[in-house]
């Protein structure tokens, strides 16, 4: 999927900007506009085309599901090959499963999940085993890394 | 956080409008002033259940393509040591610890992001050196069958 991307210099100043210091004001493509010397609808102009082509998913809040109060794991399942499909697509049917990938080995079916409590990941976890594959559970015990940036 | 700032976030985690007057709406929606908004998101990203408010990229479009799940088993005491070592390489987007099982030994992982499936190999070489740590598989996402990101 990669596309021949033309990024202009307006674009990979926003999108390096942006990521981590979106302005939290009144009429934040104004400001943009004024830090990096341009107007405040060739801001919005150039923002709405990198959505379209989706260099940028979204411009909002990026979730902390630990400071929000929930809880998150790991989930590693195997799941024999003429079953990925139907399992994968029942995994995503939770809201709560953010990340869901077919990698290779034994454990094929990886996929994160946050939910609002301990209950519902208990709960969640439930119906995973309900499934009968079987699957480890590997939340975290310690974070030394959480991607914040991406330079283009 | 109240209901309000649920509210708040779930009308905000989709992305706010690329218009000149983004919190506007959200203001409007919520009967409460646009600066009461920003205020309760900057409030929000203070007290951690916000990360960042800011864009999400799409490593994809802009051509990095290889994402390998790097797995370590790392003897425990050790672990600080290491966790700090891989998150100083630029390659590796995320760094946990993560629980063992008893039918899986790796308890450190490293998220590597890169356009070749080789330059993620040699980052993962790279840092097997750097760390003296040689028990490691690399698993390449083969399919992505989710990538929201957290929600609520």
């Amino acid at each position: 999927m990669i596309h021949e991307l033309e990024l202009d210099d307006t674009d990979r100043q926003l999108v390096n900007l942006i990521q981590l210091d979106f302005p939290l004001d009144l009429h934040p493509f104004q400001t943009l506009g004024d830090q990096i010397g341009t107007s405040e609808q060739e801001v919005i102009d150039h923002l709405r085309r990198l959505t379209d082509i989706g260099v940028i998913r979204r411009i909002g809040p990026i979730l902390n599901t630990k400071g929000l109060g929930g809880v998150s794991t790991l989930v590693a399942m195997q799941v024999p090959e003429d079953a990925i499909d139907r399992v994968a697509s029942w995994i995503n049917g939770f809201d709560e499963v953010s990340h869901n990938y077919l990698r290779p080995g034994a454990y094929n079916i990886w996929f994160t999940v946050s939910a609002s409590s301990k209950e519902r990941l208990h709960e969640m976890v439930g119906e995973i085993e309900a499934l009968g594959y079987p699957f480890l559970e590997l939340p975290v015990t310690r974070l030394f890394k959480i991607g914040v940036k991406f330079e283009v | 956080m109240d209901d309000l700032d649920l509210k708040l976030i779930k009308l905000t985690q989709d992305g706010v409008d690329l218009v000149p007057d983004p919190f506007k709406e959200i203001a409007l929606e919520l009967a409460i002033p646009e600066t009461e908004v920003i205020d309760r998101i900057e409030a929000l990203v203070e007290r951690g259940a916000i990360r960042r408010f800011g864009a999400s990229i799409g490593h994809r479009v802009l051509g990095i393509v290889a994402n390998a799940m790097c797995v370590w088993n790392v003897p425990d005491d050790r672990v600080e040591e290491v966790g700090a070592v891989m998150a100083g390489f630029g390659e590796v987007s995320h760094c946990y610890e993560r629980v063992r099982c008893p039918e899986w030994d790796y308890n450190l992982y490293a998220m590597i992001h890169a356009r070749t499936r080789e330059e993620c190999e040699r980052t993962a070489h790279d840092i097997s050196r750097a760390t003296g740590i040689s028990e490691y598989m690399i698993l390449f996402s083969e399919r992505e069958f989710k990538k929201t990101g957290v929600r609520i």
